[in-house]
This record gives structure tokens, C-alpha cells and sequence, in this order.
């Protein structure tokens, strides 16, 4: 037979981005070890709704753990317990009967709360328009083994564009940083030959947008630690190289105009 | 209004269609593409590399998405791969073989014209991507690579690990974001369309709730693209993410646009079953585990000991003693028929007998554990994190689950539905799968319609408009339709009924799943259209929706996708009624050749069931579109 839970929750709930925030204790019971958190969230909503209370907003989607709309602090860390793990895909049974849960939205300026454990995160999107893409207008694009990519740049590539963009990096980042979601980014297409033309004005203008709206990275490496796809730290390192080449090559690219 | 079915399939032998037609069609030139306005509706690879190649094309264009990023659309959680006729293997692929494996895999229910040019251009597609930087597989020399899929003997599937869905969407929303830049695109995220405008019998326009502050409002263009994916979660339980819906399309059905074969359904195999009655969604397992894995349950049905317990002779290989030649890999369709045999049986396995196993003990003993866990290793991972069970030791537990929807709004050859000025691209439209999707295709439809379709096509409807206002929003049509909404959100904020939305979700699911699942017959259809109905008008009676429509409001944005949903499933299950024959995924136990295998009447049924509304108390008037194949041969699929 499954194991139940018998749960103690603590949920931030906020009206809206403007308004005061406040923490709903409610006991969760006979929540069954092999549902995900969100499922246990489900529960809770259903139980709330036939006692005629608001349910808790929070973003979920695909529940598999790649859309990246979820994401919650459990406990004070971004995506809870389980490592590599978004939270849609976190089970139960990884935590205990009788256990206290605290679960409260991201908690970053760039990041306002929309609703409950909502929030937006449209600074990412800003980030991208910025740079986050290769120019090949639709039709414009040459036969795909025309550029050979050596299988290890390819995999790089691949490792860093695994980010699903749920900001756990900017959650779990002391500084609220988005060095780790900017870099992956950047890595992405910086390191394929077919990124290389726009490489230096991409990073520029990347960077900067991202501290137009997010902290600074002082090496900390929570964002790692959160991240659920396990984005390598390296990829900032890398971003923080290109950057300073990038000051230097946009300007002598501007003085051959 | 006579609706007349005409699918405008351009002159010419099967190879010089598209050909012939890109030069008919009327073209705008690119000074006067700046003039027109294009609404985009969703943002998958369909959505999103439809309205970036309009965009650049100068069109202005905006884009809503229910999302808060265009890159969360549910294109972004398939795994598999994208096919391609490139040919890169040397192995005898050609743009005529994708094409006819394609119309096979269908089951012969799609239209030949429209499959030929999916093939074509097929091979831009990998090049488009590669262009934009998608990490595609390689090989150690630095070209790409390719693995095999279902359904065809040539290796043309490309891929970016188990995440090509994710990668191939990531491009087209940076090439999206790239047009926002330049601003060409206008997006609107959160918001929710409600209603599709037609004012003349031709599409001006959306209605959307901003989702964030509940503001109703209308937004008008020259053209509307609809690409909002399939109607899987019709049955609750499905891989589909939890917002997936049919909402704009029903809703441009209600406006008078088609809606062809909604019974046809694809159920995958191989997903992890239900695990208690608070499953909210089922999580796919690549069809790749088949290929090691051994398909078996109990053949006693009282058994209760652990798998390893249970000797080899009590083992019920169903896959292997029915079908010797293929195994457990036959196609998606007679597996999942087989698993759901078994189970009704009573022999289905985990604790609420609703699983068949998939048993690797054999590769493992054969191979080693390292060569299970380097072809595996991420699904093993994936399947322990979701179950708390290790498959290297227990057998996987799996079960069959609705995961694509062929059926969808019905389209002519420039993807137009039948409201002129409405498009519909992607999972949303009907034309190219047939009964059956082959694996690693839906990804090559949705790019192939947004990058290399309607690109061209939408300028024939264009051209003659040069000129032309768009319909303002202070139209009748437009206030009439928002009143309409707003009428529609009054009513469900006052019928402070007992129930949940979610209550009346599953319980529609139930019924949907039943009857009109992995096995379909005369008396169970009967049944559901006997239940939908009476399910719909309590749920309209007494469902809760609580808090404010002003503002964020979760039970609201859910409430009108359910109740578009229960509308739906009844059409859905009288195409099913009226399609008294086997083909694809839609099986009628009362059509099957004495193995109890999918049999066709080619005959009666050898077309395209296009459904137009006729009013919430009428029955749908059914059109069909004759489906005539010229180029490859209708045959009996056997897997003996």
C-alpha cells in the first residue's frame, strides 16, 4: 500500500505584486508518497476550494521538468531537496511524515511577485532579445553539413543550451545574479561556428542588458548548486572572457568603419 | 452558408505540386508587407517559426501566448527527433520514400498532396536549424548525426539528445526574440484567447483575457494564425502539459471552421501508469526502451509476488506469443491495444493493477548493467526519480497514454481553414499524419508549416487586400464578441456551484477514455454521447469558481477550457460513431481481421470527416473530403 504523509505547510501567499504577503499554515494529510510536489499541491488547492478559500496560484506546465514554468523555494532552497531536479519532477517521498514544509515564491527584485508562488520572469526574455540568437533569416540558411562541428564543441554547446530558463540560479543567488542563465546562453551560441559573427556584439549587448536588471556574480556558486539541469559555473567564466574581449574587439570592429 | 470542402490541391504530378503552386500564388511585394497585420496564435515551433519568418519577411505580426515565455510551449518536452529525407546515410532515403512511409504509417487517411510537400521540405528544415545554432548530434568528424525511428527502415531522424523538442523550439524562439528586437513582433504573453472575430464570414480578429489583470480585449488583424496544438487533454490523464487546450480552435469551429477527424488519437505505449488517483499528467518513456526491454505480465491473475519471484513459465510474454515476428516492437497502436487486453483482464501489475512490465533483466544479463545504462541511463534515471523504483533491479512498470492528436481544424493545401483568413498550423491542423503520427514527425509538421508554408502561402489571401483597414475594434463584431466573454465569466463567477473545475476535468477524462480510447465500439460510443452531455450540463450547473475575475485567476482560465472541452468530446466521439472502421489509432472492435488487427474500409471510409457546427442544440453536418491516392498503394499493415 503507499505510504501517506501527514504534512505540515507553510505557503506564502500575496495578492498581488503590490500587496503585503503573508504565510498560510495549513496541515496537509494523507498525501501519498509517490505524488509529485506539485500533485501535493493539487491536493492542497482542491481541499482549500471545497472550503470555499482561494487556491494557491503557482506556474506549472509540462511536469516534466523542461518547460521551466515551475519553481518554488522549499525550505529555503530553490527547487527543494533533490538535486538536478526541477520541481515538478520532485516526489514525496523524499521527504518525511510529519515534516514542516515552507514553500514561498523566488525571492528576487528582478523576479515581482505576480500572484501567491507566481512570478514573472520577463527580464530573461529582455536578456535574449538582446543578443540570444543567431541572424539566418528563414530560407537564407545553407546545406547543414556545410559547417562541420567537432563533436566535443557540439556537446559543449549542447550542455549549456540544456538551461530551461526557470530562474532557480537567480533564486538561489545571494546577489539575485543571472550570471548562470546569461552564460548559458552565451556559451551556446558563442561556441558554434555559426554564432561567431555576431559573438562579440551579442555578448556586449547580453551582458549589459542582464545588469540593467540583475545583481552581481561574486562567485558564489549557488546557482549551480539550484540549477536543474546542472549548468556548469565554467560557462560564466567563459562569459566573463568573452566580455572583456568583446569590449575590446567591438571597438576595433567600429574603427575599421 | 454552404460550406464547399475544396482542399485547392495545385496541377501537376505529386513531385511538381508545390513547385507549380509557389509560382500561382499571388505575392506581396516587400514594400507593402509592412501594411498588413498577422496575428500568431501560440508560440511552439509551429507558432513561433511562423510568426518569426512572417516578421522578417516585414509582415507586422503579434503573438499571444498563454505562457509567460514564448519558449514554454509544450513543443519544448518532445524527445525523440526530427525527421528529415537528407539522405546524409547513403541508405536509400529520398524525399518520395519519407513521403510514402509517412502516408503508410498514417494508415492511408491523409491527403497525399500535402504529405509530399512535408517530405520536400523536410531537408530546409535541418538546415534552417543547424543555421541557428541547434546543437544537433554529430559525428566525430563534425557532420551530423542520425539515429533510426519506428515505422521506417532508413536512419533519417535527427537529433539534440533526448531534448530535440526543447532545442529546435529554443530556435525559433530566438529567432522570435530577435524580431521583437527589431520590432516586428508585438508579443502578448499571458493572455488567453477566448474568441476568434469574423465579420463577412472572413477572420479579423482575437478576443484575449490579459490573465494578469483580467481586462477583456479585442485585437484585430488582416489574417489569424492558429497554432495552438492538439486536444489530448480531452482525456485528462495525458503527456500533454497541464494547460494544453482546445479552445481556439473549438472556438473557430463555433465561428464556422471546420473540424476534420477528431477521433483519431495517438496512444503511446510506452508512459509511466498512474500511480494514485491525484495523477495530474503522464510522463512519457521513450519508445526506444523497447528495443531492449521485454513486455510481460502474471499469467496468473491473482498473482501478488514480486516480479522476480515469478518463475519464467508464469510469465506471459503477450507481445512475443502473438506477434513472433516483430515482438515487442510492434507499432504504437497494437502495442498499446495489447497492454490495455491484458489489463482488463486483470493481469496488470503495481498496486493498482493498471501496468504492464518492461523488463530489461534479460539486456542486463545478455549486455552488462554498463551497456544498459549507456543506451538508458538518462530514462532509468528519470523513471527512479518518478517512481522510487531502481529498473535495474525491478522492472519498469508502464502503460499506454494519449499523447498526439492527428485530428484538428480542417485545412486546404495553404494550410487556410475553412473561415477564409484563418490559419491553422501544426498539431492544430488535421492534414498530414492521417490516422497515425510516425515517431519523430510532429516536430518536421510544425517547423514545415511555420517556416516553409505559410510563409508562401499566406500572400495569395493577402494580395488582394492591399489597402484594406483592418476591422477596428470598436467594430460591432468586435464589442459584440467581448460582451459575449464578458457574459461568459459572469455566468461562471455566479453559479458558486460544489465542485472544482478539476472535479468535472477527470471525470470527463473518465468517460472519454473509456469509451473513445485504445478501443473504440458501437455501444460504448453510444454511451458516452449519452453521458457527455449530461456530464456538461452539471457541470455548467454546479461548478465553483471562487476569487475575482479581475486579476490573476487560475479556476477561471481553467473553467472555459473545460467547457470548451466537454463540447469537444462529444463531436470527438460521434466522429468516432460514425467511422465504422479500424485505421491508425482509432480501433473499432467491430472492424478487425481475425489476428485482431486495425482493418480499413477503404470503400466507405477513404476520407476526410470534416465536422461544421451548426449551433449548440443541432448535430454537426459531416463533409467529406475524398481522399484519393494516386501514388502509393493501399495495403493491410501486418506484423505477423
Amino acid at each position: 500500500m503507499t505510504k501517506m504523509l501527514n504534512l505540515k505547510l507553510r505557503i506564502w501567499r500575496q495578492d498581488g505584486p503590490h500587496s503585503q504577503g503573508a504565510f498560510l499554515d495549513i496541515d496537509a494529510d494523507g498525501i501519498p508518497e509517490d505524488a509529485s510536489f506539485l500533485e501535493m499541491l493539487d491536493v492542497v488547492n482542491e481541499r482549500l476550494i471545497a472550503d470555499d478559500i482561494e487556491p494557491v496560484t503557482f506556474g506549472h506546465d509540462c511536469r516534466e521538468g523542461i518547460c521551466g514554468t515551475c519553481g518554488v523555494m522549499i525550505n529555503g532552497q530553490a527547487h527543494g531537496p533533490e538535486k538536478a531536479t526541477a520541481v515538478c519532477q520532485l516526489h514525496m517521498r523524499k521527504f518525511d511524515d510529519g515534516d514542516e514544509i515552507v514553500i514561498e515564491p523566488w525571492k528576487a527584485q528582478s523576479f515581482p511577485v505576480l500572484k501567491d508562488l507566481m512570478v514573472d520572469r520577463r527580464a530573461f526574455d529582455r536578456i535574449v532579445e538582446a543578443g540570444g540568437y543567431i541572424s539566418a533569416p528563414t530560407g537564407t540558411a545553407p546545406d547543414a553539413n556545410e559547417i562541420p562541428v567537432p563533436k566535443e564543441v557540439a556537446d559543449l554547446a549542447m550542455d549549456a543550451a540544456a538551461c530551461i530558463g526557470c530562474g532557480a540560479c537567480v533564486a538561489a543567488c545571494p546577489n539575485s545574479a543571472a550570471q548562470l542563465f546569461t552564460s548559458a546562453k552565451l556559451a551556446h551560441l558563442n561556441l558554434l561556428p555559426q554564432g561567431q559573427p555576431e559573438r562579440w556584439r551579442r555578448t556586449e549587448n547580453m551582458v549589459e542588458t542582464m545588469e540593467d536588471y540583475f545583481g552581481t556574480c561574486t562567485n558564489h556558486g549557488e546557482c549551480h548548486e539550484a540549477c536543474p539541469k546542472e549548468i556548469s559555473l565554467d560557462f560564466i567564466a567563459f562569459m566573463n572572457r568573452d566580455y572583456v574581449k568583446a569590449k575590446v574587439k567591438n571597438r576595433s570592429l567600429a574603427s575599421q568603419r | 452558408m454552404t460550406i464547399t470542402l475544396d482542399a485547392k490541391i495545385p496541377d501537376g504530378s505529386i513531385a511538381e505540386k508545390w513547385d507549380n503552386h509557389k509560382f500561382s500564388v499571388k505575392l506581396v511585394n516587400p514594400a507593402n508587407k509592412r501594411k498588413f497585420e498577422i496575428i500568431v496564435v501560440g508560440s511552439g515551433l509551429a507558432g513561433a517559426s511562423a510568426a518569426a519568418s512572417l516578421a522578417e519577411l516585414g509582415y507586422n505580426v503579434k503573438v499571444f501566448t498563454y505562457h509567460d515565455s514564448p519558449r514554454r510551449a509544450h513543443s519544448i518536452a518532445a524527445q525523440g527527433g526530427i525527421n528529415a529525407a537528407k539522405n546524409y546515410r547513403n541508405d536509400g532515403d529520398s524525399v518520395f520514400r519519407l513521403f510514402y512511409d509517412t502516408v503508410k504509417g498514417g494508415d492511408y487517411r491523409s491527403r497525399e498532396a500535402n504529405v509530399y510537400r512535408l517530405a520536400q521540405v523536410s531537408v530546409d528544415i535541418i538546415d534552417q536549424c543547424a543555421a541557428q545554432g541547434v546543437p544537433f548530434a554529430r559525428e566525430y568528424g563534425g557532420l551530423l548525426a542520425n539515429r533510426s525511428f519506428g515505422g521506417a527502415q532508413v536512419s533519417r531522424t535527427f537529433y539534440a539528445r533526448g531534448q530535440t523538442g526543447q532545442q529546435l523550439l529554443l530556435g525559433a524562439y530566438q529567432a522570435l526574440a530577435a524580431q521583437i528586437a527589431a520590432g516586428k513582433v508585438t508579443l502578448y504573453n499571458r493572455s488567453d484567447v477566448l474568441d476568434i472575430v469574423t465579420k463577412g464570414g472572413e477572420a479579423c480578429g482575437i478576443v484575449t483575457r490579459d490573465m494578469l489583470t483580467g481586462a477583456v480585449h479585442g485585437h484585430t488583424g488582416h489574417a489569424v494564425v492558429l497554432a495552438t496544438g492538439g486536444y489530448g487533454n480531452v482525456y485528462y490523464l495525458s503527456t500533454n502539459a497541464m494547460a494544453c487546450n482546445v479552445s481556439a480552435s473549438w472556438r473557430a469551429h463555433r465561428k464556422g471552421a471546420l473540424f476534420a477527424n477528431p477521433c483519431y488519437t495517438q496512444i503511446h505505449p510506452t508512459c509511466i501508469p498512474a500511480a494514485d488517483e491525484f495523477q495530474s499528467k503522464l510522463t512519457l518513456m521513450s519508445e526506444s526502451l523497447r528495443n531492449d526491454g521485454r513486455i510481460w505480465v502474471p499469467r496468473d491473475r491473482d498473482e501478488t509476488r514480486a516480479a522476480a519471484e515469478i518463475a519464467e513459465e508464469e510469465r506471459y510474454y503477450y507481445l512475443e506469443e502473438k506477434y513472433p515476428a516483430f515482438g515487442n516492437l510492434v507499432p504504437r497502436d497494437v502495442a498499446s491495444r495489447n497492454a490495455k487486453t491484458v489489463v482488463d483482464e486483470g493481469r496488470g501489475v503495481g498496486p493498482l493493477k493498471n501496468g504492464v512490465y518492461l523488463d530489461f533483466a534479460a539486456a542486463i544479463a545478455r549486455d552488462g548493467v554498463e551497456a544498459v545504462k549507456e543506451r538508458y541511463g538518462n530514462l532509468f534515471d528519470m523513471y527512479e526519480r518518478i517512481t522510487g523504483e531502481d529498473p535495474y533491479s525491478v522492472p519498469m512498470r508502464i502503460y499506454p497514454a494519449t499523447h498526439y492528436t492527428m485530428g484538428g481544424l480542417w485545412v486546404d493545401y495553404n494550410l487556410m481553414t475553412s473561415v477564409p483568413g484563418l490559419y491553422a498550423l501544426g498539431e492544430a491542423n488535421f492534414s498530414d499524419h492521417g490516422a497515425n503520427r510516425l515517431g519523430a514527425s510532429a516536430l518536421m509538421q510544425g517547423l514545415a508549416d511555420g517556416y516553409f508554408v505559410l510563409p508562401y502561402t499566406i500572400g495569395d489571401y493577402l494580395a488582394p487586400k492591399l489597402g484594406d483597414t483592418p476591422v477596428p475594434t470598436n467594430d460591432p463584431v468586435f464589442t459584440d464578441a467581448i460582451s459575449a466573454v464578458d457574459d461568459r465569466t459572469r455566468r461562471w463567477m455566479d453559479v458558486k456551484g460544489t465542485h472544482g473545475v478539476e472535479h468535472y476535468h477527470r471525470e470527463l477524462g473518465k468517460i472519454v477514455w473509456e469509451y473513445c480510447g485504445m478501443a473504440r465500439n458501437e455501444a460504448g460510443l453510444q454511451k458516452a454521447l449519452s453521458e457527455i452531455p449530461a456530464l456538461r450540463d452539471e457541470f455548467r450547473k454546479n461548478v465553483k469558481v471562487l476569487g475575482s475575475p479581475d486579476g490573476i485567476n487560475t479556476m477561471l482560465e481553467k473553467v472555459n477550457r473545460v467547457d470548451d472541452f466537454m463540447e469537444f468530446a462529444e463531436l470527438k466521439v460521434s466522429d468516432a460513431l460514425h467511422r465504422r472502421e479500424s485505421c491508425g489509432g482509432h480501433f473499432r472492435e467491430e472492424s478487425q481481421t481475425p489476428e485482431g488487427e486495425a482493418l480499413r474500409d477503404d470503400d466507405n471510409f477513404a476520407y476526410v470527416a470534416a465536422w461544421e457546427w451548426k449551433g449548440a442544440d443541432a448535430e454537426p453536418e459531416l463533409h467529406k473530403e475524398p481522399l484519393e491516392f494516386e501514388n502509393v498503394k493501399l495495403t493491410q499493415r501486418s506484423y505477423k
